[in-house]
């Protein structure tokens, strides 16, 4: 009695079915697109804001902690609070989502890349100097590519968070691969929606930081051959 | 009306507060959640970080355990855990959040204890205690404000994380959020403000309430240098 039960329940309710993915293709490719884009564009706009951010910090030693504690303080604000904050002015749409994303974003990158800058050694800052850089020379010839392992570092983290992020976006209708959860989660409790929706999310998660790395690697090839 | 006036007026109303399902109920289940998810995260995270950090192995593990669950939505564990043995109601919502406050509890009491002076380790050992004596006597003293500086992260996060429980019917503060957005904004806009205002104070709240433990634990000579230090252990897990 209990094995055939079991029999019955199992095929019922599996935890992934290629079956499901089959039919439901459209849907499923339709979050994932929407979760990239999303996920891209916010990574790329709190980039563009982040580093000059981080700059003028860098440049302004008074503001840099200022700054950093702002960030520290947004960042203890809880996501779907921070959706309430937004949703009444920008109304229901992807404008909340992206911006509540960016944000979280935006902090991650402005403290990683003010740590890379800070790394920068004093005596290749000193060198430049004595070479005759200028201000703006300096920062993007030497200090902005030293800074590369600190901003690569921030960005990816960024990018992991931030797609895990997206999904809260369900509370307004937006959320990408978390509408496919929820909707599993709704749907009778559906197994497999809510197992693809989560695996599609941190495949998701893991190759766009594969390739932050590559380009990382890329980008500093000066490191390659040490460690990390 | 602007949303700003609907939420002070949506707060001004005593019946949203005393109401079945009000803020008063709301907040306390919030609050029972968050508190039994973190500690439950202590139950598993203290030892077994203290465990790793007095033998000196698993920095790997450490970072591991962080960065798989950063690249796990919340929303997902949440709606998984309920369709496991666990079975619906507060028990899965609890252990989804207490896994998110494992990250910062391991990785805390792994470099308190690794973080202890090798000498003074040495000095116990020569003064004729067992491995687990000085873990206990020695390390685990000095490793307290690391343990009380993940303990206050982990609080602050599950509190945060806890608002999304209203998604799986978990109750707390964030129901008063997904309630006005059921209404729509142009009618619900208060008291979506309201909530977020609510679930963001009590965030902060954690946050100074366990900053100021913090600084009670830890002894006078090490507040200085316990700055670089949480900053290092906050690098340990991203990673850098």
């Amino acid at each position: 009695m209990f094995l055939r039960l079991s029999y019955r329940a199992d095929p019922g309710n599996p935890w992934f079915s290629w079956q499901y993915l089959r039919d439901n293709s459209d849907t499923v490719t339709t979050a994932l697109r929407d979760h990239t884009t999303l996920t891209l564009r916010a990574v790329v706009i709190a980039a563009l804001v982040a580093v000059p951010l981080a700059v003028v910090a860098y440049w302004f030693r008074p503001l840099t902690g200022p700054i950093l504690a702002f960030t520290g303080a947004l960042y203890t604000i809880p996501s779907l609070a921070l959706f309430a904050f937004i949703a009444p002015y920008l109304g229901i749409g992807v404008a909340t989502v992206l911006s509540v994303v960016v944000l979280y974003a935006l902090l991650v990158i402005v403290r990683n890349t003010v740590a890379g800058l800070h790394q920068v050694p004093a005596e290749v800052r000193e060198a430049a100097e004595g070479m005759g850089y200028g201000r703006w020379g300096r920062l993007l010839r030497v200090e902005l590519p030293l800074a590369l392992p600190g901003i690569l570092t921030g960005l990816r983290l960024a990018t992991v968070s931030t797609v895990a992020l997206v999904t809260v976006g369900v509370v307004i209708g937006r959320g990408g691969l978390g509408q496919i959860i929820f909707a599993g989660f709704q749907n009778n409790f559906y197994k497999s929606q809510i197992m693809t929706g989560t695996l599609l999310c941190v495949l998701l998660a893991l190759v766009l930081d594969l390739l932050l790395l590559g380009v990382g690697r890329l980008l500093t090839p000066w490191l390659r051959g040490r460690t990390g | 009306m602007n949303p700003v006036e609907q939420a002070v007026r949506w707060l001004n109303d005593p019946l949203n507060w005393t109401n079945p399902g009000g803020i008063l109920d709301r907040l306390g289940e919030h609050v029972t959640i968050s508190a039994t998810a973190v500690l439950l995260g202590c139950l598993v995270a203290w030892p077994l970080g203290l465990w790793l950090g007095h033998a000196g192995r698993g920095g790997g593990l450490v970072v591991l355990v962080s960065n798989l669950t950063l690249a796990v939505p919340t929303l997902a564990l949440l709606t998984i855990l309920p369709l496991t043995f666990l079975g619906f109601g507060r028990p899965a919502v609890v252990v989804a959040l207490a896994v998110f406050a494992v990250p910062p509890l391991l990785a805390n009491a792994y470099t308190g204890v690794r973080q202890v002076d090798p000498q003074t380790r040495e000095a116990a050992r020569g003064m004729g205690m067992t491995g687990p004596q000085v873990l206990r006597r020695v390390e685990l003293p000095l490793a307290v404000p690391y343990l009380a500086a993940g303990f206050r992260t982990a609080a602050v996060q599950v509190v945060a994380t806890a608002a999304l429980a209203t998604f799986v019917n978990g109750g707390g503060l964030g129901e008063i959020i997904r309630l006005g957005f059921g209404l729509s904004i142009a009618v619900g806009g208060g008291q979506i403000l309201a909530g977020g205002l609510l679930v963001a104070g009590l965030a902060l709240g954690v946050e100074l309430l366990f900053g100021f433990v913090e600084r009670l634990v830890t002894p006078r000579p090490l507040r200085r240098a316990r700055r670089s230090a949480t900053r290092r252990a906050a690098d340990a897990i991203t990673g850098s």
